[in-house]
């Protein structure tokens, strides 16, 4: 096979000693970017970019990328800790993450994630290796309809999540919404619900809110309990990653689906924050005792972070064909392969082989070395719960300010943080969901501009929503999962009057 | 701190259906000669610490592209001692990085790179902001926007273009550009024009790069990307460029596909498309710095674009070499903004008193 | 989050004043962006599709709705009604957290971002967790260091610095 063939070549570009320390020190630089929220992978890609100008471009573009999946694992450990997600895509991480950890089992908790996140890469890369060329022209099919029916399956598949009032649930999302149309609108450059707040314009940072909502507003509710972690006098024990391992296998289906809706969501490219928000409400939805959900079920761990990293991962590939980036920081990696005078595109493959089968190759090498480096980590991660409360707890305060200010420059954000705070705190004893708001927050904008975009091109007509196949199978499962709590009512409905077979 | 501004915005329109003929032109033509930095004076003041250049737009596009490739080129060829770092505030399109240069005053360690919505973001929402309040330091280049259809479009000159919108059902021709009542619409309207009665969908997206794939997807029928935004769809036979919207062919005569190179393509205007625009890339530095930091960073970009790898990036994008500094650059500017004006009126652009 | 009650403790705030009050703060928000969305228009308009105001506006009236339930339930039904929100104790032992944590944010602008944090993490450690203020400071210092080394001179992210940095040329 030729894919092979030109995989092996890679492999020999990348195997050399200098690349491989090259890999450890890009992982280690990204593992930093991803605990601290104030930073974010394009941080680190944009200022190791310079230095690398002194080395061949492919041993440069496998630091860069290995930064890349550094800043992927690193996300999940402060998510899991503290329940402070590092980079959007842990958002989800937190919802069973940061559970886990408070009932001691904050080790085996960063065990699943990172063992997930290579699980998901590993499989994403698999699809780049093999399937390049068919799966670009995939991602050519996603017209404004069809990023519209993806968002409202992401909407669709949370729909229903937490037990909670219904409408607490719905206030929740639409005041996420809300929050996301604030500033400028995209599709008729107007301002909206700024009210002539220059601080406005720019809306509400996704990070700022989550930091706040569930960051300071943990942090409060801790505080109020009493000055302690819970979970901090758990064991370590230092056999907690096979200890681990050997639980994840039955988790294979949950692992499986969110591979897929993973890779699919980085090329389309609809990114790795909403790919851990579907994939986290899948699994619940599919999960044979939802309720556990939220408590600190590991599964709840795997479905975000393998469906993340393979997003993250296959969102590469549109950036490599098509020279679109399906994040910032590959925003950052394509800015790099232009001054080394490598256009991304649909020739890149051809004409430069020798460059991309080298990144392709490091792609599998850096998330091994980064799962190592990683996992060897945990016992030390894990520990930071059992440094006293009162000096962990400014230490955090101090790292979630300064993480609210980089997102935007800006200290109003560092207030609106402490709002958000104290909104998490009340909502979170009231029993308002947080996550629909996150969700409608991070995903609220480009739902409402694909919809617009998809209106103006059919000039009103809904029915750009069935125009062809693909986007009919989008639109059908996500009605099916809107209307899942009903089924499933029904179904157990239908199964009490066949008899109380399992009472 | 110093801002560096690129400015896209549009140098030019000319549209004969209205009579008007907009005169930014002439101050292009002779900027290309007229960028004569104080290499004396430059040597008086150097940056004490990291110079912040504030891009206003977001990561990927072509202004963000541009900014990291000009840090790139300084590290690369130490042209600077201090480190450039580069930070996106996009929000309010770009209103953000420009009030934000517009605050701080006196700070010479903070430039801003612009595109047109130097111009088009106060002039279409009202916000407190206008060039003039800011130091121009230099104009890098111009950068050029070409008429693009998908490489099996029916549709292959520009006459047969305005000729499928007139003929067609009203609004059934879907332009793509990026944003809203900036440079990518305001090219639109002067297209639309030529066909009337008839109208065109204009769909807005957040990036020029998500633009071309759109096209390359069919889920629109034309673009106005800039050449950077479309090159390797365009070398990979995925679309088809109908003509760029500048006075003169591109000068640039190397192969870029295998039989057409940049200045194959026809103008708008020698075509039957009398629309000329292009966009300016400048740099813009915070109010009230002096004239020897001013001076120093003319002198910075100077370099910059005497670097062999700012001459390739030339090239990759089709961009129309055309530098000023100073005067000439003021000057440059004022026309500009008076034809952004002329044109967002027309378009009915404008925000409420203006 | 608990919602476990310690039932020795003296009750501040119900859950059920408190439900009115959040249900309240929707309904504020929610006429906020109606009001808004109304004034950029709801419907369909020509070139440019469905009108800015379009979909907040709906938002605004769904989430109106369902704060009118919320809010219906706690005054009528008198949902919540037996519960404590909050004790006076708990809601000190907040305000003794936020107070800070807002005089922090607060001098942040003026003496930078390095040096109130080691004060703040300095002052914390030393009344809540009663170490020396010594101790204090020098870990306030060792983190303030770390951040600065970690933004400033590693990945060049430029944070707010007060009269200190300057001193030493920043």
């Amino acid at each position: 096979m030729e894919e092979i063939n030109a995989l092996f070549n890679g492999f020999a570009v990348v195997l050399t000693p200098y690349n491989m320390i090259l890999m450890v020190v890009g992982i280690l630089l990204g593992v930093i970017i991803g605990v601290l929220p104030g930073l974010g992978g394009a941080n680190g890609v944009a200022i190791l970019l310079p230095l690398t100008f002194s080395m061949p471009p492919t041993s440069a573009i496998i630091m860069l990328s290995c930064l890349y999946w550094g800043a992927l694992f690193g996300g999940a450990i402060t998510s899991i800790l503290f329940n402070i997600p590092g980079e959007p895509w842990s958002v989800a991480t937190t919802f069973d993450g940061h559970p886990m950890a408070q009932n001691g089992k904050a080790d085996e908790a960063l065990t699943t994630a990172f063992t997930s996140s290579f699980i998901g890469a590993l499989f994403a890369v698999i699809v780049i290796t093999f399937l390049a060329p068919l799966v670009a022209k995939f991602a050519l099919k996603f017209g404004p309809a069809e990023f519209f029916a993806v968002q409202f399956l992401t909407f669709a598949s949370f729909i229903g999540m937490g037990a909670g009032s219904p409408f607490k649930t719905i206030m929740a999302m639409c005041l996420g919404f809300a929050l996301a149309a604030v500033g400028l609108d995209t599709i008729t450059g107007q301002l909206r619900m700024t009210f002539d707040f220059i601080t406005l314009l720019k809306g509400f940072g996704f990070l700022v809110a989550v930091i706040g909502l569930f960051g300071i507003g943990e942090m409060l509710s801790s505080m109020e309990e009493g000055l302690e972690f819970k979970g901090a006098h758990a064991k370590l024990r230092l056999d907690a990653v096979l200890r681990t391992w050997k639980q994840l296998p039955k988790y294979w289906a949950t692992s499986l689906r969110s591979c897929l809706i993973g890779v699919w969501m980085g090329i389309t490219p609809g990114g790795a924050t909403p790919a851990s928000f579907m994939s986290y409400g899948l699994a619940r939805r599919f999960a044979k005792e939802p309720k556990t959900f939220g408590k600190g079920n590991p599964e709840g761990i795997v479905a975000p972070e393998t469906a993340a990293h393979a997003a993250g991962t296959a969102a590469l590939l549109p950036m490599l064909t098509l020279g679109i980036p399906g994040s910032p920081t590959a925003a950052v990696l394509l800015g790099g392969l232009l001054i080394w005078g490598l256009q991304p595109g649909p020739l890149l493959f051809v004409e430069k082989p020798d460059f991309v089968w080298g990144l392709i190759a490091s792609m599998y090498l850096g998330n091994l070395v980064g799962l190592i480096v990683v996992l060897t980590c945990v016992p030390a991660f894990a520990a930071i719960l059992r440094v006293p409360f009162s000096i962990v707890a400014p230490v955090i305060m101090v790292i979630c300010a300064v993480g609210a200010y980089t997102v935007n420059n800006a200290i109003f954000d560092v207030w609106l943080m402490i709002v958000f705070g104290v909104m998490g705190y009340v909502f979170g004893k009231l029993k308002y969901p947080l996550a629909p708001l996150v969700l409608a927050l991070v995903l609220g904008d480009t739902a409402e501009s694909s919809f617009r975009q998809a209106m103006l091109a059919s000039q009103g007509s809904l029915s750009i929503f069935w125009a062809n196949p693909l986007v009919t199978t989008i639109m059908t499962l996500g009605v099916l999962m809107l209307l899942w709590p009903a089924i499933s009512w029904l179904r157990g409905l239908l199964r009490r009057q066949g008899g109380s077979v399992s009472a | 701190m110093t801002t560096i501004t690129l400015n896209f915005g549009p140098s030019r329109i000319t549209s004969r259906m209205t009579g008007r003929t907009l005169a930014c032109g002439a101050a292009m033509f002779l900027a290309t000669a007229a960028f004569q930095p104080d290499t004396a004076m430059a040597q008086g003041w150097e940056p004490a610490k990291p110079v912040e250049f504030l891009i206003p737009a977001g990561t990927g596009g072509g202004a963000d592209q541009m900014a990291r490739f000009i840090q790139g080129v300084i590290t690369k060829h130490k042209l600077m001692k201090q480190p450039m770092v580069v930070v996106n505030k996009s929000g309010g399109a770009g209103a953000e990085a420009f009030l934000d240069i517009k605050v701080s005053n006196r700070d010479p360690h903070k430039l801003v790179i612009t595109l047109s919505n130097l111009f088009t973001t106060p002039l279409g929402t009202n916000i407190p902001f206008n060039w003039k309040e800011i130091t121009p330091v230099s104009m890098l280049a111009l950068d050029q926007f070409i008429l693009w259809v998908n490489a099996e479009s029916v549709i292959k000159t520009p006459a047969e273009y305005i000729a499928a919108v007139k003929n067609g059902e009203d609004r059934q021709m879907k332009m793509g550009g990026t944003g809203s009542k900036q440079e990518d619409q305001i090219i639109t309207v002067a297209i639309e024009r030529l066909a009337a009665p008839k109208k065109m969908t204009y769909i807005p997206y957040k990036g020029g790069g998500e633009v071309a794939v759109q096209l390359v997807g069919k889920h629109i029928d034309s673009t106005v990307n800039n050449p950077i935004e479309a090159v390797s769809q365009w070398r990979a036979n995925a679309l088809r460029p109908l003509c760029i919207f500048d006075a003169k062919r591109s000068t640039y005569t190397g192969k870029v596909t295998a039989t057409m190179a940049w200045s194959d393509i026809p103008t708008c205007k020698e075509s039957g498309m009398d629309v000329e625009y292009q966009m300016l890339r400048g740099i813009f530095a915070a109010p009230g710095i002096t004239p020897a930091q001013t001076a120093y960073y003319v002198d910075l970009f100077k370099k910059v674009t005497e670097t062999p790898d700012w001459k390739e990036f030339m090239e990759q994008g089709a961009f129309n070499q055309t530098m000023l500094s100073g005067d000439a650059f003021k000057t440059w500017l004022t026309t500009a903004e008076k034809t952004h004006y002329d044109l967002m009126k027309e378009a009915g652009f404008l925000a409420t008193g203006k | 989050m608990s919602t476990e009650q310690q039932t020795d403790e003296t009750p501040l705030v119900s859950n059920r004043a408190m439900e009115i009050a959040t249900a309240l703060f929707f309904l504020l928000a929610s006429s906020i962006v109606i009001f808004d969305s109304l004034k950029l228009g709801v419907g369909w308009k020509e070139s440019e599709g469905p009108a800015a105001g379009y979909f907040p506006f709906y938002i605004g009236v769904i989430m109106a709705l369902a704060s009118l339930i919320v809010l219906f339930q706690g005054v009528v039904k008198r949902v919540g009604a037996g519960k404590t929100f909050v004790t006076r104790e708990g809601f000190n032992s907040v305000i003794l957290v936020l107070i800070p944590l807002i005089i922090y944010v607060g001098t942040i602008e003026y003496i930078g971002i390095y040096v109130a944090s080691a004060l703040y993490i300095a002052l914390f450690m030393w009344h809540f967790g009663k170490y020396n203020i010594f101790m204090g400071l020098a870990v306030g210092t060792g983190v303030a260091l770390g951040l600065f080394a970690m933004f400033e001179i590693w990945f060049l992210v430029p944070l707010p610095k007060g009269p200190l940095e300057e001193f030493f040329g920043y």
